[in-house]
């Protein structure tokens, strides 16, 4: 039976081979929750079990408002700690969640479950990696299983080399221009193509993020030489069987995308496919009030690579913020040792914490009233960053960093060194 | 009544990320619409529904949209169709939600839901919409929720899942 490489994976969790549409009770390689929805899994948890299946095989880090800005989150984060205490879990404080286990944890060919929506950044690493609320993560911490309908595969091929100034955001950007909020409910995206070929993981781990907001249970690239190199770079000796699909394997819809003529593309609010090309919204001359580079969609040392090209010696413009948050401890060192922070405090951002940042509107740099923000995370909803009013603006960190230069919204591609 | 809202309705719309910082499920249905439609939560009755388009409950894992409208004590949220996560949170809940097509129904419609009979009759209008509510969903509702299943049953049941 020709299968698709998420039907492998889930065939080799559940011990038979599966197809699309089978329901199934798989068992799990790890399970995450953080500090916001790890704190109502516990009252669940509780009603069920004593102790979780195997504690190495959960994850608890504290990154969606960390350092505690309230006393309220702080009670939450107390009673996680305590549950975490109990259990023999250690708690994490090392930036994003998704970054962090794609750094440390994830491997090719694995199932995780992760109680947050971004779940599915992981499967740049080959590994199904899915989303799901708290009662869920709940049961899945003691027993070690969850059950699933395995889904059929949507397959964007990409090919084409990107012009100067794009980016994997862009490119999913243009894909979710095409695909909705909601074309992918249900489904797993598998990204393929000599252009995803190309990709390092850092740049696939944008592309799959960003599925999310398709709608998809989860996205995945299938694990390659770059994925080895990756894993290698984070000091990780981790040896994979190759997983692809099969060539006869079915794709209940296929997509191709040519990216030669790219152009940079941001997604105006309140919706995530409502993207046009940035060259056409810098005509309109939108005045930003901030610019934020961060969130598990692009905050990696690559992205700040770029960024930091573009600020070298020159100064944020006049009355912008802006805020820079590594996506983890280990991206914050590497811009330390690059001397990026240095340079991104002379330019006059902020560089705060690795953590999600304002990207939830809970601290760090929450929206006043018709504020306009320039954000390289995923999400633009309305009220998302602060105030119902305010207006978020998503694209690529080259886009985020030419706005912070000129204050308005601005096509990097004439800014980009 | 009934309760009107468009496409895409997402979590942060249900229970902005400013405000769900509690794990009291009386909070959180005080939270529910917040800015969105203030008025939900200070005028919704027992027995009322959410009537909604496509893609309902997209966005954020977080349970909370499930739990505020759960304990806003609603009869059931009838949408075009639901975003993954929160169908799921809605399963494991026990928070009916039923697919039909809700463009025929105003907010003032009388609506009869026959569950039995998977049936949703509009008695202002006269119609019968049809509805689907998947088996795992209906089951769960009626056993109030995944955990009071487990809760009754032992954890080994979670394998009973496939057969409902």
């Amino acid at each position: 039976m020709p299968q698709t490489l998420a039907e492998k994976i889930f065939s080799n969790h559940c011990g038979r081979a599966v197809r699309a549409g089978d329901f199934i009770l798989a068992d799990l390689d790890l399970v995450m929750a953080h500090d916001t929805t790890c704190a109502w899994a516990l009252e669940p948890f509780h009603q069920i079990a004593e102790r979780v299946f195997d504690p190495k095989k959960i994850f608890i880090p504290f990154d969606h408002a960390f350092p505690s800005p309230s006393v309220a989150m702080s009670k939450l984060q107390n009673q996680i700690r305590k549950f975490a205490d109990e259990q023999g879990i250690p708690v994490v404080y090392d930036g994003v969640c998704h970054q962090v286990m794609s750094e440390r944890l994830i491997n090719p060919g694995n199932l995780i479950l992760g109680a947050d929506s971004h779940s599915p950044t992981g499967g740049g690493l080959g590994a199904l990696t899915i989303g799901v609320g708290s009662t869920d993560a709940a049961i899945a911490m003691a027993t070690g299983k969850s059950w699933f309908r395995v889904p059929q595969t949507i397959r964007v091929t990409v090919s084409g080399d990107l012009p100067n100034g794009c980016y994997s955001k862009d490119v999913v950007l243009a894909v979710a221009r095409v695909m909705g909020p909601g074309g992918a409910n249900y489904r797993v995206i598998e990204y393929a193509g000599p252009t995803v070929e190309g990709f390092n993981v850092p740049a696939r781990l944008t592309l799959t993020n960003m599925s999310a907001e398709m709608g998809a249970k989860a996205a995945v690239v299938a694990p390659d030489d770059q994925t080895r190199a990756y894993l290698e770079e984070n000091d990780r000796l981790v040896d994979f069987e190759p997983l692809r699909s099969d060539p006869e394997a079915s794709f209940e819809r296929e997509l191709c995308f040519d990216v030669s003529d790219l152009k940079p593309m941001i997604a105006c609010p309140p919706d995530i496919d409502n993207d046009v090309p940035v060259e056409q919204v810098e005509r309109e001359k939108i005045a930003v009030d901030q610019v934020f580079i961060g969130s598990c969609t692009n905050c990696r040392i690559e992205d700040l690579e770029v960024v930091h090209r573009m600020w070298k010696g020159k100064r944020v413009k006049e009355g912008l913020r802006a805020i820079v948050t590594p996506a983890s401890r280990r991206v914050y060192l590497q811009a330390l040792q690059r001397g990026y922070v240095e340079e991104f405090v002379n330019f006059g951002a902020v560089v705060s914490s690795p953590g999600c940042g304002p990207c939830l509107g809970r601290s760090g740099g929450v929206l006043y009233d018709d504020e306009v923000c320039v954000s390289t995370s995923n999400r633009n909803f309305e009220g998302r960053m602060g105030s119902p009013t305010a207006k978020i603006y998503l694209a690529s960190p080259a886009t985020a960093a030419a706005s912070a230069l000129t204050g308005i919204i601005t096509d990097p591609r004439s800014h980009v060194v | 009544m009934n309760w009107k809202f468009g496409d895409n309705i997402n979590t942060d719309l249900i229970t902005p990320g400013r405000y769900n910082i509690t794990t009291d499920p009386r909070e959180l249905a005080k939270a529910c619409f917040i800015e969105y439609r203030p008025e939900f939560r200070r005028q919704v009755q027992p027995g009322d529904f959410v009537a909604a388009g496509h893609n309902f409950g997209c966005g954020s894992s977080r349970e909370t949209a499930a739990v505020a409208l759960k304990h806003s004590r609603l009869q059931a949220v009838i949408a075009k169709s639901f975003a993954r996560i929160f169908f799921r949170n809605a399963i494991n809940l026990g928070l009916l939600c039923i697919i039909g097509d809700t463009d025929s129904i105003e907010e003032s419609d009388r609506l009869e839901l026959n569950i039995p009979a998977q049936v949703l009759r509009n008695l202002t209008r006269d119609q019968t919409i049809p509805i689907e509510i998947p088996p795992m969903m209906l089951r769960l509702y009626r056993e109030g929720g995944i955990i009071n299943f487990l809760k009754k049953n032992g954890l080994s049941a979670l394998a009973d899942l496939e057969k409902f």
